[in-house]
């Protein structure tokens, strides 16, 4: 069992060992530091600005420390700043929000520095990994299908459009959720896909938005880490817009429908409560609507009465559990069948995160 | 006339020479050191003013890139390994820049280099080690080299602009790295981050001995000493220079100006890929997207402020190191954005560029006297 006490007393112990010269800050006893660490800036109204709400409510909480480091690339830079938070801050949990720091940045780190827990983000965990390391994520493909509903409602030329970075299982399954959604509503609407080879191209995301718009595309959503250009353009086209990562409907007022959100705070309020009440943090978390570590934008103005009606009973029949999208039949946009008909993968299912399909209805190809 | 006739160089004993000025060689070194430090503490003195306006406080500011880069052995380890891919990217912009090319695709010949290494390891699985290491570094030498050799063919035997050129294949050599990464080498079980197979934990790079920083380090210093003795200590360079200094009279002269730009780029490129090769064995351990973190355009900078000086390569990306190493502390304890690093960068980078005009202005530099 550890205790905070414990924790934060080996921290610095181990801290003391590895420093030879000066510069480590003593532990103090009554607080516990927090080390936060993102690949992008703070407010890119995207995945970082998710994670960096959630730590910014958690810096109110008492006896909580928490810095924090922005722009850190997935290189050997980021064990270098672990280290730093761990030496120079001396923080004892640490969150590396980024997919990539996982392997083998954070697990190397994590074997240097036994007494220190790390949390990443990415749902990458086993029981191989050493036990001071775990991982959370959030079933985000459940809001997506909520948002290809509200699509579906919205769209007049019932054809969508979606940007996104790599054809990797993660993003197929938010554009096949979104196409199934929209579907439900109208199955003669198509998603036309275009991606844009890696996560934060902004010249290349406006570009696609803008294609998208030329092509008669009336409502867009995206998988970018930061999802404002493509929010922002498809309000300058007069387009409809569905948010994801974190709220956006700052930025597009007029066309801005709802939004699958990042509800970080649930998770990182459940490992400080553990932290600071002595328990072991949990390895391996996950959760989807129902656990509350995903929610959904409020509506914006052009969500009819009965899309809303609509999407509030889906979302109830989420709440429940048990709901699945990808479900079949289910056929390929080359019209090969992919999931047979009695089987259905609800959103905990294993087969869900090797996903190298787009479904049908979908335009475009993975290669 | 006397060395002495100079005002100035009363001041300088060494200068009482006789006819001949022997001390210039050492007051030119002098120059090379002083101009830039100068630089250096202009551009500290305007960043101040720049924390100032935004209310913060420069010497606490100054106080935390100290303990950030320097003022333990932790943050000098983090310097020093922030440092060590950016000593043989820069390599491949000084290099070519002696005959007077402005090479900036470096960043495709690392991640070229990167990959070619990473796919080398892979049929020599269980093979002694080293020599799969050995094996490695040929891949990503032979790589990077040709990556940048195009440009110089480009150049020699087409006249096509070699700055652009470069630029240009070094998008197309990351398109090319992200298709086959992502494509026909990728790992099937590396889902979410495309990747290719791992090299082996046995294959891997170990550090230096007491230390944990990664032999790139060691190689980038070995690599610029050996750059600056081929530039001047040899007569290749001294041609290569000649080429630089003035290309009709190279020709003039019947220096083979084409096989030296070729050679100068191919060797440049060498040390990229080199360096791309050292990041898969050591640090990543596979190739994927982490190798394309811009050490390839940090190279550009770093080469620029060394003014090509191969030596001088090694205290510029020693101080970049510092700077980024420095940069997480100031964000995390003086509240300040990431950005704010990179003003620092660009007030330094901005008052060294400038410096460049000072050299030859300041007399007691100069020669004096001798015939």
């Amino acid at each position: 069992m550890l205790s905070r006490r414990s924790l934060l007393s080996g921290a610095a112990a181990g801290g003391a060992a590895l420093t030879l010269g000066g510069g480590l800050r003593p532990a103090q006893a009554a607080t516990l530091t927090i080390g936060f660490i993102y690949v992008g800036p703070k407010d890119d109204y995207g995945y970082n600005q998710a994670h960096a709400e959630a730590a910014a409510m958690l810096k109110k909480m008492p006896g909580v420390k928490i810095v924090e480091e922005e722009k850190v690339p997935e290189t050997d830079d980021v064990e270098k700043t672990m280290e730093s938070m761990i030496q120079l801050d001396g923080a004892s949990l640490l969150f590396p929000t980024s997919f990539g720091y996982f392997d083998p940045y954070m697990l190397r780190t994590a074997k240097k520095y036994k007494k220190v827990q790390f949390r990443h983000c990415g749902g990458l965990w086993t029981d191989k990994d050493p036990m001071n390391t775990g991982s959370y994520f959030g079933y985000i493909g459940m809001g997506m299908y909520l948002n290809g509903i509200a699509a579906g409602y919205a769209s007049k030329s019932k054809k969508l459009g979606f940007v996104a970075a790599k054809p990797i299982p993660q993003v197929l399954l938010n554009i096949n959720s979104f196409t199934l959604g929209a579907r439900s509503v109208n199955p003669g609407i198509t998603t036309q896909v275009i991606f844009t080879g890696d996560w934060s191209m902004p010249v290349k995301e406006a570009e696609a938005t803008n294609s998208l718009a030329d092509q008669g595309v009336d409502v867009v959503t995206m998988h970018v880490d930061g999802p404002k250009v493509v929010v922002e353009t498809a309000e300058r086209r007069g387009m409809y817009v569905c948010g994801y990562h974190a709220n956006q409907a700052a930025l597009a007022p007029k066309g801005y429908l709802t939004g699958a959100e990042w509800n970080w705070i649930t998770v990182y309020k459940m490992f400080l409560a553990d932290a600071q009440g002595g328990k072991a943090l949990p390895n391996f978390v996950r959760g989807g609507l129902a656990e509350g570590f995903v929610k959904m934008s409020p509506y914006g103005p052009a969500v009819s009465a009965e899309a809303r009606k609509h999407i509030d009973a889906i979302k109830a029949e989420m709440m429940k559990g048990g709901f699945a999208v990808i479900k079949g039949p289910l056929k390929d946009n080359k019209g090969a069948l992919v999931v047979p008909a009695g089987t259905a993968y609800p959103e905990t299912a294993i087969q869900l995160e090797s996903m190298n399909y787009l479904t049908e209805g979908v335009l475009g190809s993975i290669s | 006339m006397s060395a002495t006739a100079n005002s100035k160089a009363t001041a300088a004993p060494a200068a009482v020479a006789g006819a001949v000025d022997r001390s210039y060689p050492a007051r030119r070194t002098l120059e090379a050191v002083a101009a830039p430090l100068a630089a250096l503490l202009l551009a500290t003195a305007a960043f101040a003013l720049f924390l100032l306006a935004l209310g913060k406080s420069p010497a606490d500011f100054f106080d935390l890139v100290w303990q950030g880069a320097f003022g333990s052995w932790f943050s000098l380890q983090n310097t020093l390994q922030r440092a060590a891919p950016l000593l043989l990217t820069a390599l491949c912009v000084a290099i070519p820049a002696q005959l007077g090319l402005v090479i900036i695709g470096g960043e495709g010949a690392f991640v070229l280099g990167g990959l070619a290494a990473a796919v080398a390891a892979l049929p020599l699985d269980g093979v002694w080690p080293p020599l799969v290491q050995l094996v490695m570094a040929a891949a990503g030498i032979a790589a990077g080299g040709a990556w940048i050799a195009l440009t110089g063919l480009l150049r020699a035997r087409r006249g096509v602009n070699e700055t652009v050129a470069s630029l240009v294949l070094a998008y197309i050599g990351i398109a090319l790295f992200n298709h086959l990464v992502e494509g026909p080498l990728r790992d099937p079980s590396s889902l979410n981050k495309p990747s290719t197979w791992g090299i082996g934990d046995a294959n891997m790079l170990g550090p230096l001995p007491g230390t944990d920083l990664h032999p790139g380090l060691l190689v980038g210093v070995i690599a610029c000493l050996l750059c600056w003795l081929l530039i001047y200590r040899t007569a290749t360079g001294f041609a290569a220079r000649v080429t630089g200094g003035n290309l009709r009279a190279a020709q003039l002269q019947g220096l083979p100006v084409g096989r030296l730009i070729i050679a100068a780029c191919a060797l440049g490129g060498a040390f990229a890929g080199l360096g791309g090769m050292i990041e898969v064995a050591a640090v990543h351990g596979r190739a994927n997207a982490s190798l394309i973190a811009g050490y390839g355009y940090a190279g550009i900078l770093i080469a620029f402020l060394a003014r090509h000086n191969p030596l001088a390569i090694i205290p510029m990306a020693v101080l970049l190191g510092g700077i980024g190493a420095a940069g997480g502390l100031l964000q995390r304890r003086l509240g300040l954005p990431d950005a704010t690093v990179v003003v620092l960068q660009g007030f330094i980078f901005v008052a060294i560029l400038a410096s460049e005009t000072l050299y030859g202005r300041i007399a007691w530099f100069q020669p004096r006297g001798g015939r």
